[in-house]
């Protein structure tokens, strides 16, 4: 059977979630900030159509915010996630296999689909079904890859005729396409590597369907390679559904008030150690590297803020989940990069080398490892703060935490928290 | 975008409550004690479709004769279809309401409270239905 695929994605999700309980604010113009109310990381169409750009500071668009003509929103993750969540689930409910790409993008396996449904019926049920059980509108691209299945959606998006979904499995309509599309919009080809393209004659999605495989492998590797067979069609790619393990954890913020004294960034290191170890326990896993980073912030003016930024990474003598291990390396490492005199910006940890839990082989001169009942600890504080919404920590956390996130302008949790319910009257 | 999903909102974990069989007797340790005939989730009783299912909470006594008090929370489902009768939570003029909708022989919004009068609906009225009503819940005592 041919495959096909499905490449399912949220319109201006972020900004579609503040509105979903506002009906006040349809049709206006919204922006979401990053963490720290830093950035535009999100807009809603009447933003795009003002011609706010992704990334521009907050600060830039201070006039438009104080004029009302744009509205601010702070990152609401929460809210985002759940919604998200009931995206991929009805997605789940309506296709035979699923795979969340990101918080808004999920691709669907229909092979096998067109032989019980027309395949653009079928992609507007999903459209149909998305906005009325979520509210959310979502444009739906078909074709035979993965990769095509991307520019499907790609053109879904922007020929408004379609209405959110197009078919590309026909090969005359693929091409026809691809000639219309520079090479950068495919899945997969970053700002350097298509530079690098054009530089070789390949400007159009078409030039590179119809360049030779073994030339691009040539020219940069069998990744490119493999792409081109996905644009003719080839299915190279086949559908990740389960996650592949991780190969790091990141546990890092930008602070909401610059940090000048150790002892609040010891408070926030501890924070960010006692996150990380929490979600390295949820994906059982055991890590036996950690690094630890601070820096002040690189925009700030030079004259008055003098830039610093450090990083140190150590191995523990046995790979841990236990959060106090961590704790306990991380002070040290943090006396060895922290200068006095700074005010720092961001700081945070990483954990990396992983094994999964009881795989670790102790060497026959390493010490024996610790047999305090580490496990059953780090399973009632994570059941604990898991059911209360965070309530049990270490002591070097710190209880105020004056440092943590700057979210001014937070929607409230409409659909995770019982105080913030939508109202109707 | 790269974030991580928290995972589902609390609504969507069921909670289990034990109903026993039998009545406690007191005294002589019953043998039906480790019986627990079913766990019931209230969940099931009131959520059928948990990724459609939103939870809203009531201001005002306008649906007070439908048993829809101030301070109730409602259970809404979007996937289903609101009809004439319906009691839904639509967008009414930029505006969150709850009301019976009607579709015969004109289309409007009622009121469950005299002292209310019907909204009719017209071409002018920006009017969405958010979702269906599927039930209402009220704590008593906490």
């Amino acid at each position: 059977m041919n495959p096909c695929f499905a490449l399912v994605d949220c319109n201006n999700f972020y900004a579609s979630c503040e509105t979903l309980f506002r009906p006040d604010l349809r049709g206006r113009p919204i922006v979401v900030l990053s963490n720290n109310d830093g950035c535009v990381v999100a807009r809603s169409k009447e933003a795009k159509a003002l011609g706010i750009k992704m990334g521009v500071p907050a600060f830039e668009l201070k006039q438009l915010f104080e004029d009302g003509a744009l509205l601010a929103y702070s990152s609401n993750y929460a809210l985002y996630a759940d919604i998200s969540a009931r995206v991929m689930t009805t997605l789940e409910m309506l296709a035979p296999a699923v795979e969340v790409y990101s918080i808004d993008e999920a691709f669907l396996d229909l092979t096998g689909v067109s032989h019980c449904t027309a395949l653009e019926r079928f992609g507007h049920s999903v459209r149909q079904t998305i906005l009325q059980n979520i509210g959310i509108t979502v444009c739906v691209g078909m074709a035979p890859t993965k990769t095509l299945s991307k520019l499907a959606n790609h053109a879904a998006k922007k020929w408004h005729k379609a209405g959110g979904v197009v078919d590309l499995t026909d090969k005359t309509r693929q091409r026809k396409l691809m000639a219309l599309l520079p090479v950068g919009e495919v899945w997969g080809i970053g700002s350097k590597l298509s530079a690098r393209l054009n530089k070789l004659g390949i400007h159009t999605v078409l030039d590179l369907a119809d360049a030779s495989p073994s030339f691009i492998k040539q020219q940069c590797s069998v990744v490119e390679s493999r792409i081109v067979a996905e644009l003719n069609g080839e299915s190279c790619l086949a559908l990740e559904q389960v996650a592949p393990t991780k190969k790091q954890i990141i546990s890092s913020r930008a602070f909401g008030e610059r940090i000048t004294s150790k002892e609040m960034m010891h408070e926030a290191i501890a924070e960010y150690i006692s996150r990380a170890c929490q979600k390295l326990r949820k994906e059982k896993q055991q890590a036996k590297q950690l690094t630890v980073f601070i820096r002040t912030s690189p925009f700030s003016d030079r004259q008055r803020d003098q830039y610093y930024a450090n990083s140190i990474t150590t191995a523990l003598t046995h790979p841990s989940a236990d959060t106090r291990d961590f704790l306990s390396v991380a002070t040290k490492l943090l006396d060895k990069i922290w200068k006095d005199g700074y005010r720092y910006a961001k700081a945070g940890v990483m954990l990396a080398d992983f094994y999964d839990e009881g795989v670790y082989q102790v060497d026959l001169f390493e010490p024996a490892p610790p047999a305090y009942q580490s496990k059953a600890l780090m399973t009632v504080i994570d059941t604990i703060n898991a059911k209360s919404g965070r309530k049990v920590w270490f002591a070097s956390q710190g209880a105020s935490q004056a440092w943590s996130m700057k979210r001014a302008m937070l929607s409230p949790q409409y659909t995770t928290k019982w105080t913030d319910l939508p109202v109707a009257k | 975008m790269s974030v991580e999903i928290l995972g589902q909102a609390e609504l969507n974990q069921p909670t289990f409550i034990p109903l026993y069989g039998d009545l406690i007797s007191a005294g002589f340790p019953s043998p039906a004690q480790d019986y627990v005939e079913q766990t019931l989730d209230l969940n099931e009783l009131c959520i059928r479709h948990p990724a459609a299912t939103f939870l809203v909470r009531v201001s005002g006594d306008s649906m007070k004769d439908k048993g829809i008090l101030d301070g109730d929370v409602l259970v809404v489902d979007r996937s289903v279809n609101a009809v004439h009768g319906s009691v839904i939570v639509a967008a009414l003029n930029r505006e969150f309401t709850v009301k019976e909708l009607c579709l015969k022989p004109v289309k409007q919004l009622l009121a469950h409270n005299k002292t209310y009068q019907p909204i009719p609906l017209t071409e002018r009225d920006e009017f969405e239905v958010f979702g269906v009503v599927v039930s209402v819940v009220r704590k008593m005592v906490y």
